[in-house]
């Protein structure tokens, strides 16, 4: 039950429509009980394997497009797995640490990405700013993402 | 890092989703040859994912698990086999599967059950149908027999009807079905068999072969006789009957006593 939940947040949190995010999570539910081969062992971690399918789904969903990903494509790895509570609360403040880490324009073109998913262009028509910058501040947020989580 | 500077913006992007069509083309088919950039984009969506499961927020609505009961119980599950394979070889995938899915794999048992009933309750309305069938195929069944045995009942009153003030006269009718080789034969009136002969029912065919054997048979004490559904080759069509007197012994595969009854043929 605590893994669905992350799922349902980030569904919840691209979508900010409950039925809509219910039905995301419908549709994965329901292609993985039709196909159960489509995650094996060699995808990663199952939850995190989740987590980025339902955040792909949730934008495709919000921007009305076919998904984008089969779910046999997508290969996730995450150290450690977070599958006890111990990890997930360790990993929670870390998530926070690097969140505070990076600068606001870093962290709000990031958010934007990962929460609304907006594309760089827009993120940019958004913020009046170069299309190189927002390419530059989401990977440099990604790298402090990076060394804070390896930490 | 190890990944190629040049895609390493575009790597992020298309980690979160959303690089746009030509430049996200591009970099998968740089993916596809390079195991290094390959190896980045599992690490960043590792990151984003970690992102994801640390986020809090509402428990998924209890509707939300009804709908899926409801959607699943809809559709049978066709790879049941595959994923039970994968549990006899690789238990520990087998028990991340229903540790992580919790409600979901609880829900998919119950939905097995739903689906039997269901399936069972298919199977019900079906027998139920058979069995009206049956029965509605049995008492047609049990007409024909009664029938049947109304005609060839030995112990049935038979009664024959001539013009007034004649003698009964020897009569057959034969009622002849090609298709199911089905014959009934009706005899009447027949004079009393002398010692050791035999009346024997004849077919002569419409394409003018041989006259074909269709049983030997004795009267009773009143010249009643029947012969029902005797032995015969199939599709022959038939011309005529008759009935001869033969030898008891011997071979009957050919007329060789003298015609009693001949039929006309229609």
């Amino acid at each position: 039950m605590t893994a669905i939940r992350p799922l349902c947040t980030v569904a919840l949190r691209v979508l900010q429509e409950t039925s809509a995010a219910e039905d995301v999570l419908q549709d994965i539910f329901m292609q993985l009980w039709r196909n159960p081969g489509a995650f094996d062992a060699s995808r990663g971690n199952m939850g995190a394997w989740l987590a980025v399918i339902a955040r792909h789904r949730a934008i495709d969903a919000l921007r009305k497009r076919k998904p984008e990903d089969d779910f046999e494509n997508v290969v996730v790895s995450v150290e450690p797995d977070l599958a006890s509570d111990a990890d997930r609360s360790r990993a929670m403040a870390k998530v926070k640490e690097a969140f505070e880490w990076m600068s606001a324009q870093q962290r709000a073109a990031l958010e934007m990405a990962y929460f609304e998913g907006l594309t760089h262009a827009e993120i940019a028509e958004k913020t009046g700013e170069p299309l190189g910058t927002i390419k530059t501040r989401i990977r440099t947020g990604l790298l402090s993402l990076r060394k804070v989580l390896a930490a | 890092m190890s990944v190629h500077e040049q895609f390493a913006e575009d790597l992020a992007l298309y980690a979160l989703g959303t690089l746009p069509g030509g430049e996200r083309l591009a970099l998968e088919k740089h993916l596809e040859g390079c195991a290094s950039c390959r190896r980045e984009l599992e690490v960043v969506r590792g990151d984003l994912a970690v992102v994801a499961l640390t986020a809090n927020g509402p428990r998924p609505p209890a509707r939300s698990r009804q709908r899926l009961v409801s959607a699943i119980a809809k559709e049978p599950r066709t790879s049941v086999a595959p994923a039970a394979a994968a549990a006899r070889t690789e238990p520990s995938r087998t028990f991340a599967w229903w540790g992580v899915l919790g409600w979901a794999a609880a829900l998919g048992l119950v939905l097995v059950a739903i689906s039997l009933m269901r399936t069972n309750s298919a199977l019900e309305r079906n027998l139920a149908s058979l069995k009206a069938q049956f029965g509605d195929q049995e008492a047609k069944l049990r007409q024909a027999n009664d029938i049947l045995a109304t005609l060839i009942d030995p112990e049935a009153k038979k009664i024959e009807l001539v013009a007034a003030g004649s003698k009964p006269q020897p009569r057959g009718k034969a009622i002849y079905r090609r298709q199911s080789r089905g014959l009934i034969f009706l005899a009447s009136s027949l004079p009393q068999l002398p010692p050791e002969k035999i009346y024997e029912l004849w077919l002569f065919p419409a394409d003018g072969g041989a006259p074909i054997a269709a049983g030997l048979f004795r009267p009773d004490s009143r010249g009643n006789a029947t012969v029902v559904n005797p032995p015969l080759p199939e599709g022959v069509e038939a011309k005529n009957f008759a009935v001869t007197l033969e030898p008891e012994s011997g071979s009957h595969e050919s007329p060789r006593g003298t015609a009693v009854i001949v039929g006309a043929g229609e």
